[in-house]
């Protein structure tokens, strides 16, 4: 009998250290799937963020590089410009990406590095134990926004997409979720489109995915899944932000 | 400009050392505006693209040392350069290099501080540079030049040096020597010796996956990695200690000094012989490693060593350290931009040597 459902040949065999129910894991598995329809295993480079990601390299049977809290893109653009023919992604939270490396993701747009993001929103630091990160929700408890983040004392959440798609250099934004079947087909897809605008040198992709979080939610599972489908999606609706393809 | 071999140019410092990184095969070099070091980043600009390279201005120290880390990762020859506030910035960065493993050329022309300080000459970033600089137990080969053909020939080694032991290696210029022209010939050996890095990133086909980190999260596991880090730091301090020595034979008095001072104290050498004082110099080119153990057999014949740096202070303590209480050592120090002219270091000689015959110096 021919097997319908197996691991990834790029997704290693072994427990990860995430929490249940975080999303980190399903996201792995998406990028393994991908690398391995792409058959790009052997050109691929990955980089793994500070966050909780930082052991992606454990789960990914693929050369990666770690960089420094922030700075993915920055070592990113120096492995590319090396190896303009492999395929370079980085994989980030929105710490890292919207607060500490907001700098390097606006440059690295902005130049139009051939480069893929994975940018990784779970509204929330989870490495460090739930502080608010910059895509906190208004109203949402973290242990920074005890009360609920209040936008006169806290600020507002940012929106990557959007701010990145005022970049010339963005080639490809898309926001995705992982709260169904369907939202992770769909992020596949994205993703591989992702992947396929780097192969044919389109430039800078970065695929914004929404991802529970939720023991720093302090939620169930179901409910976090909810909660990203009820409450994240209107401060970060899901939709393609700039596409190269529709746009000649 | 293109270089040919054993060709005689008029660069200024900062024109030698983006020159000497090119002819020493780095084809990736990234850097942010800062004076006194433009001219490293302008001459980049120009001619890596006639070479096949890279150069990026970028956003920022930060971006640019995290790019260094990406290219040296991928296996390449690239190098950065700042000056003394940029260098604050990179530290965090140097730091994931030295704790990765990975080789690349930091250049620093130094400025004064602390703060936005000024752009003239300074040497205040020794601390900085020599003792590792960001967190953790970790150093960086630092190379000392003294004129525009040492900075070239300096930079040029400093890429097989990082090579050769998987090490971030810095060049502590200043002010002064970035900005100044001299002749300089690129006479080092044309074809680099690149060496294999089978641990590269450059995709895992045919072979097992490659990682570059510094994350060592397993209980034990990162103190079994700094073991190695200092292991391979004691064969670097075995190994690679470089220093000029002028008549320490038998001098009465040693002055140790680096780069811009050195060339200094090198004129007084000769006012000395006048005076009936001999004075001798010990010039460290390796600052890291520290050249300790000539310090320690000179210290142990003669009267006094005396220290000069454009600081308030900072090699000296290794001086100390080397000398470890044979000799009395002294200090003369000019900060912000001062620059110790011969007249004064000969003063502070005076002050230390006591002469038989009292000479008033007039140089
Ligand atoms: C320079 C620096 N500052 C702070 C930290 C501590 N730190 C580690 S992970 C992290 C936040 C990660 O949050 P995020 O990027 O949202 O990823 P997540 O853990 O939620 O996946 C912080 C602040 C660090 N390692 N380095």
């Amino acid at each position: 009998m021919e097997p319908v459902y197996k691991n990834p040949k790029t997704l290693i065999d072994t427990p990860t250290h995430y929490c249940p129910g975080c999303g980190h894991g399903i996201i792995h598995r998406l990028i393994a799937e991908i690398i391995d329809d792409l058959d790009i295993r052997g050109k691929t480079i990955g980089l793994a963020p500070v966050g909780c990601a930082v052991l992606a390299y454990n789960y990914l049977d693929i050369d990666m590089c770690e960089a420094a809290h922030g700075r993915p893109p920055a070592v990113a653009t120096g492995i590319k410009r090396v190896h303009p023919d492999k395929i370079v992604f980085s994989y980030q939270g929105d710490g890292d990406l919207a607060a500490i490396g907001m700098a390097e993701i606006i440059h690295t747009a902005s130049r139009s590095e051939n480069i893929t993001v994975i940018f990784v929103n779970n509204a929330v630091y989870g490495m460090t134990n739930g502080q608010m990160a910059p895509t906190t929700l208004l109203n949402q408890r973290t242990l920074t926004t005890p009360q609920g983040r209040n936008e006169k004392y806290d600020g507002y959440p940012i929106r990557i997409c959007e701010l990145l798609a005022t970049i010339d250099g963005s080639r490809f934004l898309a926001r995705t979720s992982i709260t169904s079947p369907k939202n992770i087909i769909k992020t596949k897809q994205l993703l591989e489109k992702g992947f396929k605008s780097q192969i044919e040198e389109k430039g800078f992709s970065l695929i914004e995915i929404l991802s529970p979080c939720p023991v720093y939610w302090r939620m169930n599972p179901n409910d976090a899944m909810k909660f990203i489908d009820d409450n994240m999606t209107t401060t970060f609706p899901l939709g393609i932000f700039k596409d190269w393809e529709s746009q000649n | 400009m293109s270089t040919e071999k054993n060709q005689k140019l008029l660069l200024t410092g900062n024109e030698a050392a983006a020159e000497a990184a090119i002819m020493a095969g780095c084809r990736f070099y990234y850097g942010y505006p800062i004076t006194p070091q433009n001219e490293i980043l302008t001459h980049m600009a120009t001619r890596m693209p006639q070479v096949g390279g890279t150069c990026i201005q970028v956003e920022s120290e930060l971006a640019a040392i995290n790019m260094v880390h990406g290219s040296a990762a991928a296996g390449a020859r690239t190098m950065t350069s700042s000056s003394s506030p940029g260098i604050s910035l990179k530290q965090e960065g140097i730091s994931y290099l030295a704790g990765s493993e990975l080789p690349c050329v930091i250049v620093n022309v130094q400025r004064g501080g602390p703060g936005l300080g000024d752009i003239s000459p300074s040497q205040a970033d020794y601390f900085q540079a020599v003792k590792g600089g960001g967190h953790g137990d970790y150093h960086t080969i630092v190379l000392a030049p003294s004129s525009v053909q040492e900075t070239a020939d300096l930079v040029f080694d400093a890429f097989d040096l990082a090579d050769c032991y998987r090490n971030p290696v810095m060049i502590l210029g200043d002010a002064q020597l970035g900005q100044m022209m001299e002749p300089v010939v690129f006479n080092k050996k044309q074809n680099p010796n690149l060496y294999k890095k089978p641990w590269a990133l450059t995709g895992a086909n045919g072979r097992r996956k490659n990682v570059i980190k510094s994350f060592y999260p397993v209980k034990g596991e990162l103190e079994e990695f700094n073991a190695k880090l200092q292991k391979k730091y004691r064969q670097i301090e075995a190994e690679e200690v470089r220093y000029e020595e002028i008549n320490t034979k038998k001098a009465d008095i040693v002055i140790v000094a680096y780069g811009t001072c050195a060339r200094i104290c090198k004129e007084i050498v000769k006012i000395g012989e006048k005076l009936n004082i001999k004075i001798g110099i010990i010039r460290p080119i390796t600052l890291w490693p520290f050249p300790c153990d000539i310090i320690r057999r000179v210290s142990e014949r003669v009267q006094a060593i005396l220290t000069v740096e454009m600081s308030a202070g900072q090699m000296v303590e290794d001086v100390r350290l080397s000398v470890s209480g044979r000799c009395p050592v002294h200090f003369y120090g000019r900060t912000g931009g001062g620059i110790p002219s011969p007249k004064e270091i000969l003063e502070k000689i005076l002050e230390i040597i006591p002469i038989k015959e009292k000479v008033t110096c007039a140089t």
